[in-house]
């Protein structure tokens, strides 16, 4: 019986490593600057070797999606690498990059005039190791082509950012973590004028062997910050009385 | 090496052409006749009209005179230059630079240094020439020496041998007429005046002299001639350094057999490459199939490379685009853009992440190959405020910014590439608004930071200054909008929407 247990847990490790989730160094602690978030996933390490999928509907959403990734590559990004940008339509301002800490510069952009090279080239680019990252902007996803990103990058070790327009949560893919990320209100100090820091509602939709939740976070000029009490505050894409359209 | 030219002399290009394409023209006199200033002059002369007295120039009437039955035929500008063409690329088979002989334009310049041994030397090398030409139907006069000119002028006037020894080509071209040494028609009058009937009655004289009474050009013809001066040919067909052919027994007709075959070039051809320490920036595939036609695939790479598999990635995503209808027979791989590559010591230090890793360059490469070179771009700060000129595009992976990224303003991490006109409700002048509609939705602003005024660049357009705003509304979106003018100007004022911060 004990063998068995063995063996169990060794192919659920095996299964784990595959999937994008390293085992923790002894004694090494390898952060991303998630803080809590980062606990979610299975032995509290953020799979750099996944694909990753935001749920972007709202403009709102898309452009703190942007900003929650920008945190992320500047810290994929350390070393040098590389990140490539695939898209039909994108509106990331690079500009803007340089607030979270990330070299607009070696940000390559391929933006083309079909879904279908945006994918190709995604594939390719995750198939590439001497890139960074590879940010990916469509509009659908199917189950087969996600399975195609995630056997490249499994191969390669580069993380996959897929920024998905439509909302359907029910739609399958095998992404290692689904997020949606929508802005909240800043926080300023009492009467004084001007905006705060970008804060956003982290939602962990789904993660692989993991626990999904939900979290504040805060681009604190330099790094994330979390907001540890969770205020009572409306996500803002549920928001009642909304009209779309 | 000595360099070697040789000078082909079609004596009755238009002639022989015409008695190739209609045999039965062959007892027939006949003469090619243009029309120039209302009359028809005659441009070529068939040898049997020329033994009745028949020139060029002539008049055809006067001609028909004095020939009886005499042809006229219609002459067309720049046929001779389309035939030598042809036969200059006939000629690719005895020397890899051919040119056309631009003054007299009725014969081929070959640069033959290291050519003349594949047949068994200079005698063989001309008589070989001459017997192909001559049973295909051309009549030729050839001269070998040290210099086209003085090659030309041998061919056309010499009368003892083609073959001038190297540095003999002072002493040949002294028997011969001044018209020899391609000169203009006026040059040649005066020097018939002053009775210089041969070359070696004027080449002693003093240069000055010389250039006074005939110019410049009289004195370079002549340097040429001897060559202490340089002539340039230009060849017909430029020869490409790394070049690979593959003929193929049976005709290929499947992608399987395109991909060997172009595997098999590129093994070829890379370690050529990489002997000379040299990779690949452009190649050109061209595939010859049995039916005449010719099916062509080009690909380029960003960093020079030869790197076999590489380069087969970038050929097999364009395989789809060769069609081999009914097979290919003759595979020919060029390299006509090459670079020096650096190669690294791969082995002892692991390469740094970056733009210029090898990986991202192959990326690059396919997916130039794929989608086009022109989809990849990167951006540049750039020295402007203008929210739209903020950033330069480059394509270049290579190139380093010049300024630095600014992080003093705010900038949203989307924009919209034209700012939309929303509605706004602002109550105080100069103040951002209480709220704004965009999209048939109202936003009621809570936080609000600005303005940030970003004038125009009136040297290059015109209109109002913006104002930017950046607004928070109660759900926590972040706007950056503008309103373009000032707040109760002479022009009427608009509010734009112009992006979102994350």
């Amino acid at each position: 019986m004990d063998a068995k247990r063995e063996l169990f847990q060794k192919l659920q490790q095996d299964i784990l490593l595959w999937q994008g989730f390293k085992p923790l160094a002894a004694g090494k602690a390898e952060r991303i600057g998630l803080g809590e978030i980062e606990d979610s996933f299975p032995g509290s390490v953020f799979p750099k070797k996944a694909i990753h999928e935001f749920i972007t509907v709202q403009p709102e959403q898309s452009a703190a999606s942007d900003g929650f990734i920008a945190g992320l590559l500047a810290v994929l990004m350390e070393n040098g690498a590389a990140c490539v940008w695939a898209s039909t339509s994108r509106r990331l301002f690079p500009a803007s990059l340089s607030l979270f800490n990330v070299a607009p510069e070696r940000i390559i952009f391929m933006d083309v005039k079909t879904e279908k090279d945006v994918l190709w080239i995604t594939e390719e680019a995750l198939k590439c190791e001497g890139l960074a990252a590879v940010v990916a902007e469509v509009s659908n996803l199917s189950l087969i082509e996600s399975r195609r990103l995630q056997l490249a990058v499994e191969s390669s070790g580069v993380t996959g950012f897929i920024l998905r327009k439509d909302g359907n949560k029910t739609a399958s893919t095998v992404a290692t973590a689904r997020w949606r990320i929508s802005p909240l209100p800043s926080h300023t100090e009492e009467g004084m004028p001007g905006l705060g820091f970008p804060r956003w509602q982290v939602e962990l939709l789904k993660v692989r062997n993991g626990k999904p939740g939900s979290f504040i976070l805060e681009w604190a000029g330099e790094k994330f910050k979390e907001v540890k009490k969770a205020k009572t505050q409306n996500i803002w894409s549920e928001a009642e009385g909304r009209q779309i359209g | 090496m000595q360099r070697r030219f040789v000078s082909i002399w079609f004596r009755q290009l238009l002639a022989d052409w015409q008695l190739i394409r209609r045999p039965e023209l062959k007892d027939v006199p006949f003469v090619f006749a243009a029309p120039d200033h209302g009359r028809m002059i005659i441009t070529a002369v068939s040898p049997i009209a020329s033994n009745f007295g028949v020139e060029t120039g002539m008049r055809a009437a006067d001609a028909k005179a004095i020939c009886p039955g005499l042809e006229v035929l219609d002459d067309k500008p720049g046929r001779p230059k389309n035939l030598l063409k042809g036969l200059g690329e006939w000629c690719v088979r005895y020397s890899p630079i051919v040119a056309i002989d631009e003054f007299g334009m009725d014969g081929l310049m070959l640069d033959v240094s290291g050519c003349t041994h594949l047949w068994g030397g200079e005698r063989g090398y001309l008589k070989e020439i001459v017997s192909r030409l001559k049973s295909k139907g051309y009549t030729v006069r050839l001269a070998i020496a040290d210099t086209p000119g003085s090659a030309w002028a041998v061919s056309h006037y010499g009368r003892v041998t083609p073959l001038i020894p190297t540095g003999g080509q002072v002493d040949a071209l002294l028997d011969l007429v001044p018209d020899a040494l391609r000169l203009r028609e006026t040059v040649l009058g005066k020097l018939r005046k002053l009775g210089f009937y041969q070359i070696k009655s004027f080449i002693g004289m003093p240069r000055s002299v010389l250039r006074r009474r005939f110019g410049e050009d009289f004195l370079l013809r002549l340097a040429q001639a001897i060559g202490t001066e340089n002539e340039v040919l230009v060849p017909l067909q430029v020869p490409v350094a790394f070049s690979e052919r593959l003929a193929c027994l049976e005709p290929i007709k499947t992608r399987n057999g395109i991909e060997t075959a172009i595997h098999k070039l590129l093994e070829i051809l890379c370690n050529r490459l990489q002997a000379e320490g040299k990779g690949l920036r452009t190649g050109v595939l061209t595939c010859y199939r049995i039916d005449g036609k010719v099916v062509q695939v080009n690909i380029g790479t960003s960093g020079a490379t030869h790197h076999i598999s590489h380069l087969f990635k970038l050929f097999q995503l364009k395989i789809d685009q060769i069609r081999p209808a009914l097979g290919i027979e003759l595979f020919v791989l060029d390299a006509p853009k090459v670079d020096v590559v650096a190669v690294p010591q791969e082995e002892m230090w692991t390469s740094t992440p970056g733009l210029d890793d090898k990986s991202v360059i192959r990326l690059l490469d396919r997916v130039a190959g794929k989608v086009g070179f022109q989809v990849i771009h990167r951006y540049m700060p750039a020295t402007r405020y203008w929210p739209e000129r903020s950033v330069q595009r480059t394509v270049s992976v290579t190139e380093k910014a010049v300024t630095t990224w600014r992080v003093t303003q705010p900038r949203p991490t989307e924009l919209l590439k034209t700012p939309v006109p929303i509605e706004v409700m602002a109550i105080i002048p100069d103040h951002p608004p209480k709220f704004f509609i965009y999209k048939g939705m109202r936003h009621i602003v809570t936080k609000a930071d600005g303005p940030e005024r970003i004038e125009r660049e009136w040297w290059l357009d015109q209109g109002e200054h913006r104002d930017y705003y950046q607004v928070e509304d109660e759900q926590g979106g972040r706007y950056w909008l503008f309103r373009s003018g000032h707040y109760g100007g002479e022009q009427k004022y608009k509010w734009f929407i112009h992006g979102f911060f994350a």
